[in-house]
């Protein structure tokens, strides 16, 4: 009795250190084949169509493709779309698929799928919505042809149809497009580089990509999310992991290949690794602003919001936040410096504290020391800090301010209160917007001047609105260029919103890495492993 | 003891009604919103109403419970919010990390400060008590993040044993599964070997001055017979009930290891929960934890018959 016992626990034994001898040879195989990366945030919503969430948008990128691709310049380019046309008056687009193109579940993508996939995505995005205004019909006259009727000749066509960054115009079945576009998908069908392997997904886990044995890619050459989309790696797993340093780690030790977003003070660490090189991967990276509430005191001043705007200088806020100046860079332009419609021309705004002529403003303003309720996401590492300087740059120009902590969830359903401030309402909050959210007056969020429809501040104004109308009307760059730096001179005019300095997370790879390409988004075809 | 059983059981149902009724208005009162996470940076208040309205957020709160509750009766816990899942698949998927967590550490903690808070008390004062109670404050004053990444820079960066995260399900291989917990068991068994030893060395010590003890040395028994058959068997109950009060603890305590080594067990959903204001998946979770709890007190209570002869419920 007593050998039997001892031959099982020697047998149990010997099999359990196989099994550890054999897991790092097995490990080791397995990681030639597959990527792994730790993205910025964990993925909640497989609908990038439903949400405007920016890993949401990743997923988009991984398994659907797009009409237009935007290069790493800018530049719209067509990525489903073979050829296109468009008549004299300007008001009828016909667009040619590539030949060829299939949907994972082995269907082939037609027009009437292209139709279904514009009107679902127009139904919840802003840009799409107002180039929806101008539409008279969409039309799918055979398999590889959609066409855009035209009421009146809309200037952004091109731009609204491969607009980088969320809501992205990803193309699905016809069947699964037809959804409402307030009901959330339930299957992901695409016809993108990756497929998404549903039965390994453990959501708050990991999300697992395999290769599209399917898709095409284009022959041109990959630029931002425009031209060739190879895969090189077979496998890609999105790991979750919440805490900074354990995904410094992770990538110190070569458990994950790529670290999407690294904290600001982990960037010393990882340059000196020489295991690790870093890269950017968001063309432009993104901008820092303070918003305010229009609809209650003391910011529903047009001269209060002037004054402190003359009271906030970039360069403690950025020093502050950002630390590194590798990493930060000054910027007046609302349109993040880097982008087409950048323009130095910004009024009164110059991005350096003033806070002598923000006081005599005050002053003028009749502020009668309403209390500044300024919201300060204390669990955001990217923003956290924004609100201690702003505070303390407002208060050096006479501004009582309240600065009120919280977590960024407490903050984002804070903001959409109406209330006044002090029965839960606010003045004032701080953000952060990718570049490619905000490359044009009809996508940047602030510059929503419908008033309570629009975004959180709910600005009103008619004329910023029309300025918007005129510039999704031009049919010329240098019309576009001229209608942007106009709204964004009303912008600076009525103070939608304070940028207060651009900066740049590189994403942090093991030096095996390859290929990745800067783009709007973050996305991971063209990526070798060596 | 069947009928005890029963009555015990019994009394569950009003404890967990407590706590669902508690929880559910706890989540409720408290500022956030899901609509908000859920339509993104870019979502305006139309969009804002529309997620509400389909989450049902805009009934009533009372209808909100009724619906809820009557789901739960039935055994469904709902929809989450955001990884479009059951609850109560969510919690299937993620209790094998925990308990094998919980259960690893636990028994680490078990096996060293069992011998270790013994040897202590038959030592008392000696350089080894000095040793262990010098380790059980430092072991409890040391917060276990802390722990966590000092092993990890050792182990898993410097050395390279061990991996720095993640867990390996028991069904993909031991090998994988026993390397991946190692690390993650190790910084939380430091605290409850801490904790145990002291408690143990405190129940033998006081078992050791009893006069049974003095009676088995004169008859000439063996001093490990002594510790281990005697001091420590009549030690045991306050043991056993600290072991049992650590292994409630371990469920709901075990959210800072999993972060630090990036283990998706029920504590990681449940902050994530919290964070995402998914408002179904955190009722079910603190509901399955609240039955957790009492039935390992329930446990402790029964293993007292076994222990101690004398206890008759």
């Amino acid at each position: 009795m007593k050998k039997t016992m001892l031959r099982t626990l020697i047998s149990a034994g010997v099999m359990a250190m196989a099994g550890l001898a054999a897991s790092p040879a097995i490990a080791q195989a397995d990681a030639q084949s597959t990527l792994r990366i730790v993205p910025t945030t964990n993925i909640t919503v497989l609908d990038p169509i439903w949400t405007t969430a920016y890993a949401s948008r990743n997923f988009g990128y991984m398994v659907y493709d797009t009409l237009f691709g935007t290069d790493a310049e800018g530049n719209i380019k067509p990525q489903m779309v073979d050829t296109w046309t468009v008549s004299d008056d300007r008001k009828t687009w016909t667009f040619k698929l590539r030949a060829g193109l299939e949907f994972s579940d082995g269907t082939p993508v037609t027009g009437e799928d292209v139709v279904s996939s514009i009107k679902r995505w127009a139904s919840r995005d802003s840009f799409g919505g107002l180039m929806a205004k101008s539409v008279d019909a969409y039309e799918a006259p055979d398999a590889n042809t959609f066409v855009i009727k035209l009421n009146e000749p809309f200037g952004m066509v091109l731009e609204a149809l491969g607009k980088p960054s969320s809501n992205v115009l990803f193309i699905m079945p016809k069947r699964l497009a037809d959804t409402p576009g307030d009901t959330q998908l339930k299957e992901v069908v695409g016809s993108g580089p990756y497929l998404f392997n549903a039965d390994e997904f453990r959501p708050g886990e990991r999300v697992v990509f395999v290769k599209n044995p399917k898709y095409k890619p284009r022959s041109d050459q990959p630029s931002g999310t425009a031209g060739a989309k190879n895969v090189y790696t077979n496998r890609v797993e999105w790991v979750i992991i919440r805490d900074p340093q354990t995904a410094m780690n992770a990538l110190l030790n070569g458990e994950v290949d790529i670290y999407e977003q690294p904290a600001f003070d982990q960037y010393p660490t990882l340059k000196a690794n020489a295991d690790i090189q870093l890269a950017e991967a968001v063309i432009a990276g993104s901008q820092f602003m303070l918003r305010f509430n229009f609809l209650q005191p003391p910011f529903d001043n047009e001269k209060v919001r002037r004054a402190a705007m003359l009271a906030l200088g970039q360069d403690a806020i950025l020093r502050t936040q950002v630390g590194s100046p590798e990493l930060s860079k000054y910027c007046k332009s609302l349109f993040p410096c880097g982008t087409p419609y950048e323009s130095q021309n910004t009024g009164d705004y110059t991005g350096i504290a003033n806070p002598q002529k923000a006081k005599a403003l005050l002053a003028e303003a009749g502020y009668k020391g309403e209390p500044v309720v300024l919201l300060r996401p204390t669990d955001n590492p990217t923003i956290g800090k924004l609100p201690l300087v702003a505070k303390q740059q407002l208060e050096q120009a006479g501004f009582k301010v309240d600065m009120q902590a919280m977590d960024w969830q407490s903050l984002v359903s804070r903001r959409a209160r109406k209330d006044a401030p002090k029965a839960g309402g606010w003045s004032a909050f701080m953000t952060s917007w990718s570049a490619s959210d905000i490359l044009n007056p009809l996508t940047m969020a602030p510059m929503n001047a419908t008033g309570e429809k629009g975004w959180f501040g709910w600005l009103e104004d008619a004329k910023l609105e029309e300025i918007k109308r005129k510039f999704a009307m031009a049919q010329t760059p240098e019309e576009k260029k001229k209608f942007a730096e106009e709204a964004q001179l009303r912008a600076v005019e009525v103070v939608s919103h304070v940028p207060v300095g651009q900066y740049s997370q590189p994403v942090a790879m093991r030096k095996n890495i390859s290929g990745l390409l800067p783009s709007g988004a973050q996305i991971y075809w063209n990526i070798k492993k060596q | 003891m069947l009928n005890f059983l029963g009555k015990r059981l019994l009394a569950t149902l009003p404890v967990l009604l407590v706590v669902a009724i508690a929880v559910f208005m706890i989540i409720r009162l408290t500022p956030g919103d899901p609509a908000a996470i859920i339509g993104g940076d870019s979502a305006t208040t139309e969009d804002l109403n529309r997620i509400r309205m389909q989450l049902g957020l805009t009934e009533p709160l009372w209808t909100q419970f009724a619906i809820w509750a009557r789901g739960v009766i039935t055994g469904d816990f709902g929809f989450s919010y955001f990884l479009n899942k059951p609850v109560s698949t969510l919690i299937l998927q993620r209790m094998e990390p925990t308990l094998c967590l919980a259960a690893g550490t636990l028994l680490m903690a078990v096996l060293i400060s069992l011998p270790l808070g013994t040897l202590s008390a038959w030592r008392m004062g000696g350089w080894l008590d000095r040793i262990v109670m010098g380790f059980s404050v430092t072991g409890f004053s040391v917060p276990v993040f802390v722990i966590g990444y000092i092993l990890i820079y050792v182990f898993a960066l410097e050395l390279r044993w061990f991996p720095v995260q993640g867990y390996s399900r028991i069904a993909d291989g031991i090998g994988p599964w026993a390397i991946k917990l190692l690390l993650p068991c190790l910084t939380l068994a430091v605290t409850y070997v801490a904790l145990l030893s002291r408690v143990t060395r405190a129940a033998v010590s006081e078992a050791l001055t009893e006069d049974y003890i003095r009676t088995a040395r004169a008859k000439g028994v063996t001093e490990w017979t002594v510790l281990g058959h005697h001091a420590l068997r009549n030690a045991a109950v306050p043991v056993v009930t600290v072991i049992g009060m650590s292994a409630a603890m371990l469920m709901g305590g075990v959210v800072v290891t999993e972060t630090v080594f990036a283990i998706p067990g029920l504590g990681q959903l449940t902050v994530d929960a919290v964070l995402s204001r998914d408002f179904p998946v955190l009722q079910g979770v603190v509901l399955f934890f609240a039955l957790v709890y009492v039935l390992l007190n329930l446990l402790v209570d029964l293993s007292y018959l076994i222990l101690d002869p004398r206890i008759r419920y």
